[in-house]
């Protein structure tokens, strides 16, 4: 059986309640930690565990932690980030759904170690259903004393509350979070400082994700030792996979980092083979902005090796073979999937949520968008493809936020990888203007096996 | 600006707005902006006109431009009247690769309307947007506070027959058809 820790009880009736969550081990974390631990050796225990942050980016959240200024006279915040929103990426809203104490009793240990006196859950806008959860979960765990002053009879006093957002992206990035959190637009700030020093109301703050802030409570019912256990290498425990596309089984899965990719997506277990017995094609295997890859390169990376669902392996041969295991975000397309639609609707998506602070993102975005909608609907000319290449280029690197980057790599990946899909587009524009070419007429490039 | 005595929130509203403020620290009432933009959107007819958003200043004690700037950057706020049921279908990649379009498709031929076009009776406007998290769940729409998965054309056609029959205002801060 895989070991789930995070979704353990996932299928419990009435685990969203405060009763059936506690019945089943819930808070334990808190006791433990609040009665027998100091705030220095919960950041211990987090650091030692392995854990990287599990929003996409794969810093080790204890060293995030350990950044944090504790000298500041000033009051200390966590901010949880529930901005869940890049394409291919739902597990944070499936957690918060289905088992809201385990995020809310993550905060308040995280908190304890962090000695933040408040802390927030900043919620995509579009998820409001889900605020009311968390709020109502929230209402029950002050009523039960885990909340409020003097948790457990300790001096340790704590509030939390949810903050919706309303659209946007980019509040993804933690310092435009924390801008938006402030009342303001979402635009990512210069760094340094970092919120460690200077985040929330230029308070020194941490700001975790979702899945990171559960997992907490993990790594203090089972400790350290135990979790680092779970995984392969630097890449310990488990991770909420968000399964969707062209799969018998779309959905959220967790599964103990190692497991093999091609294991993920043929097993029952998990995505159960590619839908309509067609064949694998391709994969975007951490959310929209990681660079995706054909068939045989996710299955094996280039030296012939079966390729694991681990930050290492995923990433192994850097850009020119490997990808990301970025959020989790596991997009795959079968045989008649088209690469070149799929990229435009990726570009679309950044153009719109590029905030329009940098130039060459906000221009670039836009650029690309168009350059991809002339090629997709038959108007393309050969030279689309290397100018594509040559904005993507133009933009990486050359922004404050990551979000030029992520708009960059997908577009320099799928010409990498798919070149000849794009030639296919600009020397057959007949074709192409039957927005389901692929479906009438399957192309595989010779370079891209289906497998 | 004289406008603005007419536009005032119920004391139910108005009671939250004190709350929601108390949740951040003395002097940081800008915070409340988002949410309580929010609930102006929910109460005044689905969208921000300029004398609502002044009204949200007066009530934040903040300048009027840092509400416009703030309503003008999040794509949940609408700045224009819109139909009584905003349906929005996600449209991204993983939608499109489950059929995001011939939803579309199909909405606009079953309202009579094009994307971004409010039917003549004021009841639906239809829009695409980009995701919206439920991917493993797709194609999606969302309608006020609720999400409508794994969506079939059958299934669209019952969703606005129900919508109709309701007669209700989408509001992302309520639910139409997903009552607890």
């Amino acid at each position: 059986m895989p070991k789930k820790v995070l979704l353990e009880h996932e299928n419990v009736p009435g685990i969203n309640r405060f009763d059936v969550y506690r019945k089943h081990g819930g808070y334990a974390s808190v006791e433990k930690a609040l009665k027998t631990m100091t705030p220095d050796q919960l950041t211990e225990e987090v650091k030692e565990s392995g854990l990287r942050g599990r929003g996409g980016a794969g810093f080790p959240t204890g060293l995030k932690w350990s950044f944090l200024d504790r000298k500041s006279d000033k009051p200390r915040y966590l901010v949880c980030n529930a901005d869940e929103s890049e394409p291919g990426t739902f597990k944070d809203r499936y957690l918060m759904e289905k088992i809201p104490h385990l995020l809310i009793e993550g905060m308040i240990a995280s908190s304890y170690a962090l000695g933040a006196k408040t802390s927030y859950i900043y919620v995509r806008g579009e998820y409001m259903y889900i605020v009311k959860i968390l709020e109502k979960a929230i209402d029950e765990a002050y009523a039960a004393g885990f909340l409020g002053k003097n948790i457990l009879g300790t001096d340790f006093s704590h509030d939390l509350y949810v903050q919706p957002g309303a659209g946007a992206y980019i509040c993804g990035e933690e310092t435009a979070l924390l801008e938006s959190l402030e009342g303001k637009r979402g635009n990512p700030r210069l760094k340094p400082p970092f919120p460690a020093i200077a985040g929330l109301y230029a308070c020194p703050t941490v700001v975790n994700n979702v899945e990171s802030i559960a997992s907490v409570v993990s790594i203090i019912n089972m400790t350290a030792d135990k979790y680092n256990d779970m995984g392969i290498g630097k890449s310990t425990g488990t991770k909420l996979i968000s399964a969707s596309g062209h799969i018998n089984k779309p959905g959220v899965y967790e599964i103990e980092l190692g497991l093999p990719v091609e294991e993920f997506i043929y097993s029952d277990e998990y995505c159960g083979g590619i839908w309509k017995g067609r064949k694998l094609k391709a994969v975007v295997a951490g959310g929209s902005s990681v660079p995706i890859l054909p068939a045989n390169l996710i299955l094996k990376n280039a030296k012939g090796e079966p390729r694991l669902m681990t930050y290492e392996s995923l990433a192994d041969g850097g850009f020119a073979t490997g990808t990301m295991l970025g959020s989790g975000g596991f997009i795959v397309m079968d045989e008649t999937a088209c690469i070149v639609r799929n990229l435009w609707t990726f570009e679309r998506f950044y153009h719109h949520e590029s905030c329009g602070q940098c130039s060459p993102c906000r221009e670039g975005t836009g650029w690309m968008e168009k350059v991809l909608h002339r090629l997709e609907h038959g108007h393309g000319r050969m030279e689309d493809i290397d100018l594509l290449v040559d904005v993507a280029k133009k933009i990486e690197g050359n922004t404050i936020c990551p979000l030029g980057d992520a708009a960059a790599w997908p577009v320099a990946s799928a010409i990498r990888h798919f070149r000849e899909e794009f030639e296919y587009h600009v020397k057959y524009p007949e074709k192409v203007k039957n927005p389901k070419h692929f479906e009438i007429e399957p192309l595989v490039s010779a370079a891209a096996v289906a497998v | 600006m004289g406008e603005s005595k007419t536009i005032k929130f119920s004391d139910e509203s108005l009671a939250l707005v004190k709350r929601i403020i108390s949740r951040y620290p003395e002097g940081k009432q800008k915070s409340a902006l988002l949410p309580v933009l929010h609930l102006a959107q929910s109460e005044f007819d689905g969208w921000l006109s300029s004398e609502v958003m002044d009204y949200v200043a007066s009530l934040l004690n903040i300048k009027p431009i840092e509400v416009y700037e703030v309503a003008t950057f999040y794509t949940m706020y609408n700045l224009e009247p819109v139909g009584k049921c905003l349906i929005e279908v996600c449209q991204t990649g993983p939608c499109w690769l489950r059929g995001a379009d011939d939803i579309v498709e199909h909405l606009e031929k079953k309202l009579d309307i094009k994307v971004g076009e409010t039917t003549a009776d004021g009841m639906f406007t239809l829009k695409v947007v980009e995701c919206l998290g439920s991917c493993g769940t797709a194609p999606m729409l969302q309608c006020g506070a609720d999400y409508h998965e794994n969506l079939t054309t059958e299934k669209v056609d019952d969703l606005v027959e129900k919508l109709r029959a309701s007669g209700k205002r989408s509001s992302y801060l309520k639910s139409i058809t997903n009552n607890e």
